[in-house]
């Protein structure tokens, strides 16, 4: 059957074939940065397009129609047009943080992508400690925006900067005690453990209502991480109107937008493999016949349908709630929040402990 | 593929964004005059720096949050390990977390949980 895995393994072996093996390691280097590249210009292409047809069809418009079929090359356009920007940099500006704060973002987003497992197989770097990996590298996104906020001399830069980082870090409480909870389940950090523990069911059914409570607190707290509506806040357009990238332009603006959107995607995937079971397909517990019509469909289709079925939703977010205040949203966090989920993860535990998950 | 991925990843990520940096400046030629550095704002010249004073609320949700912080890299091989441990591993993390919560609590108390 031809899989991902497949390709990979085919590749690899005809690069060991036909180079010695150094320049072969250094071409597959080449081949995974480019991967990497491209999916995430693709990403962007595609998601931005997404999120616009499907505000557009929330408040029954056609949304962009005229560039390409269906409007579907209408980002491309916006690409070119942001290409076409020139890049300024205000005049009181620190200029080497205002430079260097894109460049932190799209790298902190880019290297988030190491131990995700995007298909059975398919997996830059399967580290042990894979799920503690990304909650500290995500945590580094903060500075990006937080640098970028404090060098833009602007003060709606630094007041949305300064609103991001209390959001961005008291958000990841509840999320990373949402993570903890299916590390005590599975007992393993790795990506792979965590995956293969999920092959008779996703931990979203097999481990009662705490698990549905850990996975919409998840849900909700990568909603307030990613600065998406209700809790964009920091770049809350009526008040603020762009938050810490009010002074970039240009392509540097563009890069700002990607790093939102791309990471939209990574935490949708992080909570795709943590409580949906990865690229692991619908399986329920011994009904062979049903997990083996299941298994007939790849598994990074599967991934990629989960991924885009949560992007759906907290898209949907967007124009279901209101923006909240940020003393309402520190409350939410901090008072309602971080309690249930520390309860949860105590309950979390005495199921897991007993046995009683299935 | 190993930690050598971290290292691909990272300069893919620099390329990326310094491609995309460079295509626009091969691109536009800009344009110079006294107005266009200006800070964005309303329209009008702006008052003062905005690298003063702003808000203190900001600094003590960071404070709480680095108690919360540390407690949750704590409990990461807490999580491994609790499976094998049993409930002993349960009452002592909820001892831990207890003693926390007290904490929050008394934060509560004080007000430093109240946005002014």
């Amino acid at each position: 059957m031809l899989s991902i895995e497949n390709i990979t393994h085919s590749i690899d072996a005809w690069l060991n074939s036909a180079f010695n093996p150094t320049v072969a390691l250094l071409l597959e280097y080449l081949i995974v940065g480019l991967f990497a590249i491209s999916l995430f210009a693709i990403l962007g292409l595609v998601l931005v397009l997404m999120e616009r047809k499907v505000s557009a069809y929330m408040q029954v418009r056609l949304g962009p129609n005229r560039v390409g079929p269906g409007g579907s090359l209408q980002t491309v356009a916006d690409t070119l047009k942001l290409a076409m920007k020139e890049g300024l940099t205000p005049d009181g500006a620190d200029k080497f943080l205002f430079n260097l704060a894109p460049y932190v973002v799209i790298a902190v987003a880019m290297m988030i992508l190491a131990p995700i497992a995007f298909a059975k197989g398919t997996q830059l770097w399967d580290l042990n400690i894979g799920v503690l990996y990304i909650t500290a590298v995500s945590s580094l996104s903060v500075i990006g925006i937080l640098m970028a906020g404090w060098a833009s001399n602007n003060k709606y830069s630094l007041l949305g900067a300064m609103r991001s980082g209390a959001q961005i870090v008291s958000y990841e409480l509840s999320a990373g005690l949402s993570v903890i909870s299916i590390v005590v389940l599975t007992g393993s950090l790795r990506i792979s453990d965590i995956i293969a523990s999920q092959q008779d069911g996703w931990w979203l059914f097999k481990g009662h209502v705490p698990a549905f409570i850990a996975f919409i607190i998840f849900i909700i707290a990568i909603t307030a991480e990613t600065n998406r509506a209700p809790f964009d806040l920091a770049e809350a357009e009526s008040e603020l109107t762009a938050g810490f990238h009010t002074e970039y332009s240009g392509m540097k603006f563009a890069l700002f937008f990607l790093a939102e959107y791309v990471n939209i995607f990574i935490v949708c995937g992080i909570a795709a493999t943590l409580f949906l079971g990865g690229w692991m397909p619908l399986h329920i517990g011994h009904w062979t016949a049903f997990n083996h019509v299941m298994d007939y469909i790849p598994s990074s289709l599967w991934f990629l349908g989960k991924i885009f079925t949560l992007i759906f939703v907290i898209m949907w977010f967007r124009w279901t709630f209101p923006r909240l205040r940020i003393d309402q949203l520190l409350n939410l966090e901090w008072k309602y929040l971080l309690p249930i989920s520390i309860v949860n993860l105590l309950l979390i535990t005495l199921i897991a402990i007993e046995g009683w998950h299935f | 593929m190993g930690s050598a991925s971290l290292i691909i990843l990272l300069i893919a990520g620099v390329v990326f964004a310094a491609g995309g940096i460079a295509v626009a400046r091969l691109l536009v030629k800009g344009t110079k005059n006294g107005q266009k550095g200006q800070a964005y704002e309303c329209g009008i010249p702006t008052a003062g720096t905005p690298w003063n004073q702003f808000n203190v609320g900001y600094y003590l949700y960071a404070l709480i949050f680095l108690i919360f912080d540390v407690e949750l890299v704590f409990m990461y091989p807490w999580a491994v390990a609790v499976r094998k441990i049993g409930l002993a591993g349960l009452v002592e993390i909820m001892i831990f977390l207890f003693f926390l919560f007290m904490g929050l609590l008394y934060a509560h108390k004080k007000g430093a949980l109240k946005w002014m």
